[in-house]
């Protein structure tokens, strides 16, 4: 603990208990306010007259006769079909989760192992790769992608999805797997086990703290991408967030926001959960990366 | 690890990078050089007996339809599209250079282009979100810092929720508030007595929303850091300092900051390639009339109804990692440094 913390003067520490509860205000009030204004009609959320419309639900109760209604949830997972795309972001995060923490995994084990030269080479390859606007690779995709007729399919937004994040997955578990002691697996492999056994059987039981953390942040890069779903996948494989940019086009002539602001509730609700669920690990894996890095 | 069993393990990873990181850049490379076909014209005459004979060009569908499928990637153009009006504008620049009335004036006309305008755009929104955010961030670090450890993890909560959530959701989120329908916007028209008040109205006002949104968006990330940061500067320090007499604020500025340093480069460094490449909130608030971004334009590109341009994206996209070699060259030469010391 720091020792400023315990004397600080009065109006010192009333200005920065003031500056904290004002930021907390500003980071979660917009959220509060559209989940919200989730449950009520279009006059109210987006009300020409009043904004304390939204906050009573004027217009909701005079439509709807109770102060909170589902309609924008009804429109957007049953009329419009939001449901689909729900099931279509499972799946490629699921996939993408899985696979690229197979794949960084191995990397990363072998690049904390390896003591020669080139793993510095590799390792400053995928900060570069890192580094890499995602729109510029797709238009490097696009057009071999229509060749060779594998555009638009769900495999091919996933195994792109997973590339894009191996330079940070490896990152991430090369200094995960450098805090594991080199003597666990030496020692396995001096009593007979071959690299990959010893990997298996010692390495894997107690990798599974950073192999997690990596994992959320893999979930992260899968849920919240645009640019490589967007223009990658045809439009019934259209997973959640590009479904939402499509929404916004179509739906706001129609006078029906509240659809999009409804799916973009729902597509929030998850990262709540996760943030709920797994702070700590959040948070250790922003801070690893620093601290290693 | 032996050279075999080092490349059987990272080859799945290794492969994955270099089909779809190494490889799409060598195709952009390609792409950029070649444009698409132009519409194959042919010219018919037509006769009819009492006004003679009239000759009309006609595009013809069915060729263009079918060059385009033989050679989809259209035709050689070498540099072309890098110096057209859309990208470099070579010639409008050298225009604009040779004649023009004041300072003032160039910049406006320079700024009409394209290319130029979505840089101008891009480069602001690193360099202003990016110190911003990391401040912002110290700020709030200090301050959650000093409050009773009880409360610590709630606000931490609260804190992350802006980093987290998916950046096009964000964006809508804070737009759809912001809109002059919304509570931000009508707030902001009776605070400042104007009804016609939008922030879409002007560049000045969607450039401020943006980059508000951005330093909103990026902040948690340098808190979390920062705040990791602060928990392990050193306490004899600290507390020798006090004893020198140093005040809270010289403590801040002579010990907490340095210590910190080394997180500000990684945090800095971090943000300046995520900034880089914005995109997302300019999709989410529908600012593309007053702000693009280079990834925008490349977006734009890809995105449009009846043809793709390929070698315009290509192009605007080699421009970007040209861009982003540049911003990452400093750490690049400092690590290239460091390891032929060791």
């Amino acid at each position: 603990m720091m020792v400023t913390k315990r004397r600080q003067p009065l109006p010192l520490a009333v200005l920065s208990t003031g500056f904290v509860l004002l930021w907390v205000f500003m980071a979660a009030f917009p959220f509060i306010w559209t989940v919200w204004g989730s449950f009520k009609v279009e006059q109210d959320f987006f009300s020409r007259d009043s904004w304390w419309f939204a906050i009573e639900g004027t217009r909701t109760i005079a439509r709807t006769g109770s102060a909170f209604t589902g309609d924008g949830y009804y429109g957007a997972w049953v009329l419009r079909d939001f449901f689909s795309s729900v099931i279509n972001t499972v799946i490629v995060t699921v996939s993408v989760v899985v696979v690229s923490l197979t794949f960084g995994t191995l990397g990363g084990y072998a690049l904390a192992r390896s003591g020669y030269r080139y793993t510095f080479w590799l390792l400053m390859l995928a900060l570069v790769f890192r580094a890499m606007p995602h729109i510029t690779l797709v238009s490097g995709y696009l057009l071999p992608f229509f060749e060779m007729n594998i555009w638009g399919y769900m495999p091919t937004a996933i195994i792109v999805l997973v590339a894009i994040n191996q330079p940070f997955t490896l990152w991430m578990l090369h200094s995960f797997f450098l805090s594991i002691p080199k003597d666990l697996d030496e020692s396995a492999m001096v009593d007979g086990c071959s690299r990959f056994q010893a990997f298996r059987l010692v390495v894997i039981p107690v990798m599974w703290p950073g192999v997690i953390t990596t994992g959320l942040f893999s979930f992260l890069l899968a849920y919240n991408d645009f640019a490589v779903t967007a223009m990658l996948l045809s439009q019934p494989n259209q997973t959640m967030v590009p479904k939402i940019a499509s929404f916004l086009g179509t739906v706001q002539q129609e006078g029906n926001v509240m659809f999009a602001v409804a799916a973009v509730v729902s597509a929030t609700a998850p990262l709540f959960v996760l943030v709920l669920f797994f702070q700590r690990q959040i948070v250790s894996g922003l801070t690893a990366g620093a601290v290693k890095g | 690890m032996p050279h075999r069993a080092f490349f059987a393990f990272i080859m799945p990873s290794l492969a994955a990078m270099l089909l779809f990181i190494a490889l799409p850049i060598v195709s952009v490379a390609v792409q950029s050089l070649y444009v698409q076909h132009e519409r194959v014209v042919t010219e018919v005459e037509t006769c009819t007996p009492f006004s003679g004979c009239t000759k009309e060009t006609r595009v013809d569908a069915e060729a263009t339809e079918k060059l385009r499928n033989d050679e989809p990637l259209g035709r050689f153009n070498g540099f072309g599209t890098y110096l057209d009006r859309n990208h470099l504008a070579v010639t409008e620049i050298g225009a604009i250079l040779s004649d023009n009335a004041g300072f003032k004036d160039t910049v406006a006309r320079v700024y009409n282009l394209p290319f130029y305008r979505a840089l101008a755009f891009t480069l602001t929104y690193t360099f202003v979100v990016t110190p911003f955010a990391m401040l912002l961030g110290f700020c709030i670090a200090l301050g959650v810092n000093a409050i009773p450890p009880f409360y610590k993890g709630p606000v931490i909560f609260f804190s992350l929720l802006p980093m987290i959530v998916t950046p096009l959701v964000g964006a809508l989120i804070v737009y759809w508030m912001a809109s002059s329908q919304g509570i931000l916007g009508a707030t902001l028209q009776v605070l400042l007595n104007d009804p016609t008040l939008s922030l879409k109205s002007s560049a000045v006002l969607t450039w401020i929303t943006l980059l508000v949104y951005g330093i909103w968006h990026n902040a948690p990330f340098s808190f979390v850091v920062f705040y990791a940061g602060l928990q392990t500067v050193p306490h004899d320090t600290l507390e020798s300092a006090m004893i020198d007499g140093a005040s809270r604020w010289e403590r801040i500025r002579f010990v907490v900051i340095p210590h910190l340093m080394p997180l500000a480069t990684f945090v800095g460094l971090v943000q300046l390639m995520d900034n880089f490449r914005v995109f997302e909130p300019i999709v989410g608030f529908s600012a593309e009339a007053n702000a693009t971004s280079l990834s925008w334009s490349i977006f734009n590109d890809l995105r449009g109804q009846v043809d793709q341009l390929f070698g315009s994206a290509a192009a605007t996209s080699m421009l970007t990692i040209v861009g982003v070699i540049i911003l990452l060259s400093p750490v690049l030469v400092r690590t290239w440094r460091d390891f032929n010391r060791r």
